[in-house]
């Protein structure tokens, strides 16, 4: 489903080359875990997936389900499943929660030449997604992220994962900031969108989200590169002796 | 107004003095009003205001009116559908009050042309300062409008809307309103129409001990009217006036606002909204006197310039001598979407008090490019989320105004402006 290939990318304003030759492959139906020490490119790896104009590629390759997605806007590749879960969701004042998910939902519709959604089949589905990540509706009557603590935007993320159902979902960091009771929510949230043709990509600093959402392949992600991949047994392997002994390895 | 002698009258001008002569005997007024008149006329004799007049300087009258309409006794202006349904509406066609309003208990109208005639509408023609152009204007040429009552603790449950709808020519019209002691109510001004007019509004709201209004003024006047208008208020010891300013049309407009709190405890809120389009030219000015001690006010405005638009607010904040403990705060931010818009702010605080709080701030911004990749990453296209940050960006504003039905409607207003120049 996604092969990133020999990827090289800078950042646009200061030319920092933050992305180095990193190659990775996922499955359709795989859960992958990005781990890394800070400043190995995780967070970048998922804007570059999402398309931020920040960043810029200057050599490689991404395909998503065989094709280059080098080209297409943040929005083109939204449509075409590809999911973000920001690490730090944006507020924005103004816009209503309602209103925009409204505009979300229908715009994934829209690209696979559905109808827009009616009001009451809408309303019933946010509500379904609300109650299933224990969200209270009348959070979502304020608009987008404004006011709510870190774990509730967290949960509004998965939330709007959840109506739109990519088919790529990347998750940056989604741990960070949950206590364990709202860990345990987004988790089975996610957990419960998993399917054959589904792939996600998992970037966190710990093990403890991975003993929530069990993944299939962990790969170790350092100066920009990917330099060591396993299985979950990797995790706690990690867990256990830092990533000192890996990066020695690699070295 | 400009003491010195102006070399040659503008058409406008010398429009204006003809027409003065032509309508005087079809204007109402006993002696008083009458001399009043006279006295507004010679202002206009004097010259407009240029830029050379402080208050004027971002909006040079005398250059930017370049013409003025003649009077129409044929253009028909129609009523429209209140903003909130179920208002009690009260039109102003083409310059004509309705002689009968409905009115809901507690609440009189009379007509302005009555209170012109018995003189009772006398005092409150009186320029405000020296540099009173649209006073001046105004008093010369009203001839109708409205006299509202509200009696003391009554609090009305729906909006009462004032339409002031034009069809071409000139229209000169006054809103005078008082709200009893302890009474509520939302009252919405509402300028549009469909002609080339120049037209002149003048406002005026005095508000008892405790009462609380929400006063909005809703201006959509298509791209060839000139509107020219003050909103005059005085708040009385423990009253509440929020004032939210709409312009969302005209080709030259200006909006003034004048506003002293006059009892202790007295608070004022401005919220307005400025979406500019086109080449046209809108100024929003207000004179704020804090002139007792313990009140508070907040100014908040929002500009979004599009086209060649040019926009301007001067947000003037007196506190008097004696009024301490004076709370102000103002800020003016400012979207520009287009290289050739522009606006203007000039925020100016004078201060005679010493234990006061005052502050303000302007901001001109583009759109936050995080938010627009934020929506973009959730499949909206960049066009739609690009409108969406600049709707928000001002629909923040209404929504701050709490009363469900009014924020409804005024988005309703705000879809309609972006629907038409998105």
């Amino acid at each position: 489903m996604l092969e990133i290939k020999n990827l090289h990318a800078r950042i646009v304003d200061d030319g920092t080359e933050i992305i180095r030759g990193l190659n990775l492959t996922v499955k359709a139906g795989e859960v992958a875990a990005i781990m890394g020490p800070n400043g190995s490119g995780k967070s970048t790896l998922s804007y570059i997936l999402a398309g931020r104009e920040d960043y810029e590629v200057t050599e490689g390759d991404i395909l998503y389900n065989g094709q280059s997605i080098l080209e297409m806007d943040p929005a083109e590749r939204a449509t075409s499943g590809i999911f973000l879960a920001f690490q730090y969701p944006m507020e924005i004042p103004g816009v209503a929660t309602m209103e925009f998910l409204k505009v979300a939902m229908n715009e994934q519709r829209k690209a696979r030449g559905e109808e827009p959604l009616k009001i009451p089949e809408f309303l019933k589905r946010v509500k379904e997604a609300a109650a299933s990540l224990s969200m209270d509706m009348a959070m979502l009557k304020r608009p987008l992220n404004v006011g709510f603590s870190g774990g509730e935007k967290k949960r509004a993320e998965i939330l709007q994962m959840k109506l739109l159902e990519p088919k790529l979902c990347v998750l940056d960091e989604t741990d960070s900031g949950l206590d364990i009771d709202a860990l345990k929510i987004v988790s089975d949230g996610v957990n419960a969108l998993r399917a054959p043709d589904r792939a996600f990509l998992v970037i966190t600093h710990y093990q403890r989200l991975l003993e929530h959402i069990v993944p299939d392949t962990v790969h170790v992600l350092y100066k920009g590169q990917v330099i060591k991949s396993g299985d979950k047994s990797l995790a706690l392997d990690l867990e256990a002796n830092g990533y000192a002994g890996v990066i020695g390895e690699a070295a | 107004m400009n003491m010195h002698t102006q070399p040659q009258r503008t058409p406008a001008e010398t429009a204006l003095i003809d027409a003065f002569g032509d309508r005087l005997s079809l204007l109402p007024g006993d002696g008083a009003v009458m001399l009043k008149r006279d006295d507004a006329i010679e202002t206009i004799k004097h010259g407009l205001p240029t830029r050379r007049v402080e208050s004027w300087h971002y909006t040079d009258l005398r250059r930017l009116l370049n013409t003025v309409p003649d009077f129409d006794p044929a253009a028909m202006a129609k009523a429209i559908a209140p903003i909130v349904d179920g208002s009690t509406v009260a039109s102003i066609l083409n310059g004509k009050s309705d002689a009968k309003v409905p009115a809901p208990e507690g609440v009189s109208f009379q007509r302005l042309s009555e209170k012109l005639i018995d003189g009772s509408a006398a005092a409150g023609l009186d320029p405000y300062g020296s540099d009173d152009a649209i006073g001046a204007l105004n008093t010369a040429f009203v001839a109708d409008g409205y006299f509202v009552d509200i009696a003391d603790g009554v609090e009305l449950e729906k909006p009462v809307e004032l339409q002031n709808l034009q069809a071409g020519g000139q229209t000169h019209v006054r809103l005078a309103v008082r709200v009893g002691a302890g009474a509520k109510a939302v009252i919405v001004e509402r300028q549009t129409g469909d002609g080339a007019a120049l037209g002149s509004s003048v406002s005026q709201l005095v508000l008892g001990e405790g009462a609380e209004v929400t006063w909005l003024i809703v201006q959509e006047q298509p791209e060839t009217a000139t509107h020219l208008a003050q909103f005059k208020a005085h708040i009385g010891k423990n009253a509440k006036l929020t004032l939210f300013v709409m312009n969302a049309g005209g080709r030259l407009v200006r909006q003034e606002i004048m506003v002293r709190t006059t009892g202790e405890g007295a608070d004022f809120k401005l919220r307005g909204i400025n979406l500019l389009a086109g080449d046209t030219h809108t100024d929003v000015t207000m004179v704020l006197d804090h002139a007792v001690p313990h009140t508070t006010s907040t100014e908040v405005i929002r500009n979004v310039v599009t086209g060649k638009a040019r926009g301007v607010f001067q947000g003037r904040i007196n506190v008097h001598q004696y009024a301490q403990k004076t709370n102000a705060k103002m800020a003016c931010n400012t979207l520009l979407l287009s290289d050739d818009g522009e606006f203007s702010t000039k925020p100016e605080l004078e201060i005679f008090a010493d234990d006061v709080i005052c502050g303000h701030g302007a901001t001109v911004t583009e759109i936050d490019h995080n938010h627009l990749f934020y929506l973009m990453a959730r499949g909206v296209d960049e066009k739609s989320a690009r409108g969406l940050l600049v709707k928000a960006f001002v629909a923040e504003v209404i929504e701050e105004l709490d009363d469900e039905a009014i924020v409804e409607a005024l988005e309703a207003r705000l879809d309609d402006w972006f629907a038409a120049h998105g």
